[in-house]
């Protein structure tokens, strides 16, 4: 039932609003509005039982494993969100003054600093407001360096072929042409290919690192020379930071700019679908062009850095300080964790992703890349089973639901035919692991006993699967009232 | 270990499990020398009553404030009821809803915010939102040009938010696409319609209400654009929409393209962010949409349910080929704003908006008997206006900051040619002993 079909004309919450009208004289008739916006006469209870019946219908960390790939689906803690909820944090407005905000921005300049060592950049931006967002800021900074030195000529960004969707759709938004370059048969980089695509119109090369194939680029230190020699500069995906976050910093494997996605590697919450948050770090000679609003701390006062100061600046990506919030909320799971535990955030997402590529293995699934080691993900590929049963890996996605596990990511990377993409993230259990390796077991034995209960699944869920092509050809986007 | 669960006793079986001898060999693929791991800016760990300490401190260095100003983002009342939900673990760490199946709870949600947004806007459809108001503006401003098809100029007027344009200038710089200013009238603090006299342009933005909170003569510019073959864009205020026209009808045909912040339906000012921008069209630009999009569909069983929908727009199918390279929404915002429409309802928003309005009258009208203040603008206004100082406008707000009175905004930060102009906003949440207030205080600054 929808929020709507709960109304009744004339039912209000007189709690929440002022009860009586006021004078609006003022506005001239032409300007008002003649015929009610269509949002619910409900009661503040109904408002309530509906949306906590529905948030009901959601797997979610805080209630299932959830090892969706590329995602970093790790706990959110508790204390991260209270104490960003702080009121006086929540009712601040971005434009009040500067003293009136000196332990918020603090807390940014530390984040800032904390950013600089752990990636190893010359300077960070806590601007973006998403990982897609850091990436064009990224390439923006690229672009502005190239144009910097009088070279118009560098209209090319390379982009691997296991690459986020995200990393082409950024270089067209920048007015790049993308260069694809194919992966090797053991998940790196093709050399070869590498060498082949670059020349003088490479403004640069994407690259995430680990790859979303599940493996560390081995050639990173090479590649980096090439696109140097050629001219190009080396922008990070930090998608997967959270699997070497304290073993390698992306600055010394010789990139110029990285992102950092905050929703992943430092824990703040997917809420659905964001907000996100993408600092971006970036290397000595991209410091110039660095995105404003950051903080500087002088004279003992923290203040606002904007184009005066940085007059190459690409300028601003958003209407006020990014998404503020996320920021607070990453600085207090840095200082619970501290040095220490950021070390181990690595440590232990790469054992739980490698024991679990071990146990998969030994139930009888097929690895996509069986010769290396994992990072915090691995790749199962059911091409083999789809070929002798027909089962996908949609299929196995779906009756994992049924077995109270989220889907891992499937489909993608694209290049991997019937893959499922898993990450576990350091958070989890090992018990939990191994209840998930008997949930998959269970599963192949199904595709041999029962192959159309894998089919046909969820079974167990709210609904059963769901018609995409009818959504898609019929589109129904608005409730109507005569519905 | 904080937040790592595991045992001496599991780390020994999954180690011999993986046939590892340390958790270190795991890590033998990285070259030895790009291994450096040697933080020493990360202090070391805080407990949780530690760091609570720590952030309180510097939340009560921070401190409250009356607060006056708007500019963008607006303190309104937020029910109780609508954090406390968003919150629930189930909304709050969820992610984008792939498994639909095991999503309804955000997929109805966003189809519901969907439905609301459109109908505020007067619009066809809604997508499930963008960053915040800015960067859906630099969005809606691609939409038109993509649409479009013989030119890529954008006619952007100086009461569009300043940063707001900076934004968009960002965002589409690189897209061979021409921001043309339009200017205002100083007395009137709009845009004269009967001024334009442009041509060849994909696009005319019309903020309701600009950015000096007046109201734009929205019929008469929405009609010169589609005379003109252009789209029109509203940027507007969703609180507003609920006492004025929305921009779907504005003059014959209504506009295009609506978007804008989302901050006041139920987002804390948070100091700048998390927000969410909104964006909703008419059916003929659904496919040029860009973002999230929720449908509605049936299952196996023909029961309805919600999906993820027009994913064909999108970069994780089109790669280069994309509308845009937006991946994730602002969910969590948008939860917010869905429960906050839900409790205010219709009357309950626009009664919100009706006081807002009434209090900035109230305001401005006892402010103007001060000697020293008067109106910039001649034009009726929304719930926020500007006003023109006897005194240098730094020198009042800081009088006022050290009264715990955040009086407005020094407009000359943002248009240099605007000397002595403050602007100011009193939302419903200031009562009649706030505003009397803050209007002696500005006397005493003033004297």
């Amino acid at each position: 039932m929808l929020i709507f079909e709960h109304a009744r004309p004339g039912r209000r919450n007189y709690s929440q609003a002022p009860e009586n009208a006021a004078d609006t004289s003022g506005i001239p008739e032409q300007y008002l509005r003649k015929k009610q916006p269509l949002l619910p006469e409900v009661s503040e209870m109904d408002t309530v039982r509906h949306y906590t019946r529905l948030s009901q219908k959601n797997f979610s960390i805080d209630t299932e494993f959830y090892p969706l790939g590329s995602c970093t689906m790790k706990y959110n803690p508790r204390a991260c969100n209270a104490l960003a909820m702080l009121p006086q944090y929540i009712g601040r407005h971005p434009l009040a003054p500067e003293d009136t905000g000196q332990g918020f921005m603090a807390c940014l300049h530390d984040l800032q600093e904390i950013l600089k060592d752990v990636t190893g950049m010359a300077g960070i931006s806590l601007a973006p407001m998403a990982g897609a967002q850091g990436e064009l800021i990224g390439v923006m900074m690229i672009r502005a360096y190239h144009e910097s030195r009088g070279d118009f000529e560098r209209t090319e960004i390379i982009v691997p072929d296991a690459a986020h969707g995200t990393n082409p759709a950024t270089a067209v938004m920048c007015g790049f042409k993308v260069v694809e370059i194919a992966t090797d048969k053991k998940g790196n980089v093709d050399i070869d290919a590498l060498k082949a695509a670059v020349g003088p119109q490479t403004a640069g090369l994407m690259l995430t690192n680990p790859s979303t194939l599940g493996v560390f680029e081995e050639n990173v230190t090479e590649m980096s020379r090439i696109v140097h020699e050629a001219g190009g500069l080396l922008y990070y995906d930090g998608a997967n930071l959270n699997a070497v976050l304290g073993k390698v910093k992306p600055g010394d494997m010789g990139f110029d700019v990285i992102h950092i996605n905050l929703h992943k590697t430092f824990s703040t919450p997917h809420g659905g679908g964001g907000p996100g948050s993408a600092p971006v770090g970036v290397s000595k000679r991209l410091l110039p062009f660095i995105p404003i609003p950051f903080v500087k701390f002088e004279n003992g006062q923290y203040d606002w850095v904007t184009e005066k100061e940085v007059p190459q600046t690409i300028g601003r990506l958003s209407a006020h300080m990014g998404n503020a919030g996320v920021l607070l909320r990453a600085y207090v799971y840095v200082r619970l964790l501290g040095r220490d535990g950021m070390h181990r955030i690595a440590e232990f997402a790469t054992l739980n992703a490698n024991y679990l590529m071990a146990e998969l293995k030994k139930a009888g699934f097929e690895i996509a890349y069986p010769t290396r080691r994992a990072s915090h993900e691995f790749i199962v590929t059911l091409k083999n089973v789809k070929e002798k049963t027909g089962i996908t890996a949609m299929n196995l996605a779906k009756r994992l639901l049924d077995k109270g596990f989220h889907a891992p990511t499937t489909y993608f990377p694209i290049l991997v035919p019937e893959c499922l993409l898993i990450e576990p993230a350091e958070t989890e259990s090992k018990q939990t692991l191994d209840a998930f390796v008997t949930a998959m077991k269970e599963i192949l034995a199904e595709i041999q006993e029962q192959p159309d209960l894998v089919k046909n699944a969820p079974h167990t869920m709210p609904l059963r699967k769901l018609d995409d092509v009818k959504a898609a050809r019929e589109l129904d986007l608005c409730w109507k009232p005569e519905d | 270990m904080p937040f790592i669960p595991h045992t001496q006793e599991d780390i020994t079986e999954m180690l011999a499990s993986i046939g590892a001898d340390s958790i270190e060999t795991l890590f033998d693929e990285i070259p030895s020398d790009l291994k450096s791991g040697q933080l020493t800016k990360v202090p070391p760990g805080l407990s949780e009553m530690e760091i609570t300490r720590l952030m309180m401190e510097r939340a009560n260095q921070d401190g409250f404030y009356q607060n006056f100003i708007g500019a963008g983002a607006y303190e309104h009342h937020i029910p109780a009821a609508v954090w406390q939900i968003t919150t629930r673990g189930e909304f709050y760490s969820s992610y984008t809803p792939y498994q639909a199946e095991a999503s309804q709870g955000t997929l109805q949600l966003l189809y519901e915010y969907q439905t609301m947004m459109a109908s505020l806007t007067g619009m066809d459809v809604s997508n499930a939102s963008m960053y915040d108001g800015a960067t859906a503006l630099a969005e809606a401003v691609l939409m038109a040009v993509r649409s479009h098809k013989t030119s890529r100029r954008i006619l952007m007027p100086e009461t569009v938010h300043p940063v707001y344009k900076k934004v968009v200038r960002a965002i589409v710089g690189n897209q061979k696409i021409d921001i043309v200013e339009l200017p205002f009238c100083t007395e009137a603090g709009r845009i004269l319609p009967e001024s334009l006299d442009n041509d060849d342009f994909a696009a005319l933005v019309i903020p309701q209400p600009n950015f000096f909170g007046v109201l734009e003569q929205v019929d008469e510019l929405t009609d010169w654009a589609h005379s003109k073959n252009m789209f029109a864009i509203g940027v507007v205020n969703p609180v507003s929409l609920a006492l004025l026209t929305p921009p779907g009808e504005w003059g014959e045909k209504g506009a295009d393209i609506a978007v804008g912040e989302g901050q006041p339906l139920g987002i804390p000012l948070s100091s700048g962010g998390p927000y969410f921008g909104f964006m909703a069209c008419k059916n003929n630009l659904i496919r040029q949409i860009p973002g999230r999009i929720i449908g509605r569909t049936n299952d196996l069983d023909g029961k309805p349910g919600f999906v993820l929908t027009l994913q064909a727009r999108e970069q994780h199918i089109r790669r280069s080929k994309a509308t845009s390279n937006i991946c994730t929404n602002q969910g969590l915002m948008v939860t917010a704003a869905t429960i906050f429409m839900s409790l205010l309802g219709p009357t309950g928003l626009r009664r919100v908006a009706e006081h807002s309005h009434a209090n900035t009258v109230s305001l401005v009208e006892k402010l103007e008997k001060i000697p020293g203040v008067e109106r910039a603008f001649s034009s009726p206004f929304f719930h926020e206006t500007a006003l023109k100082l006897a005194k240098p406008v730094d020198k009042v707000l800081s009088e006022l900051k050290n009264k715990g009175i955040l009086g407005g905004l020094n407009l000359q930060t943002l248009y240099p040619e605007m000397e002595n102009t403050l602007l100011i906003c009193a939302t419903e949440t200031k009562t009649a002993a706030d505003i009397q207030n803050c209007v002696e205080h500005f006397a005493q600054a003033l004297k």
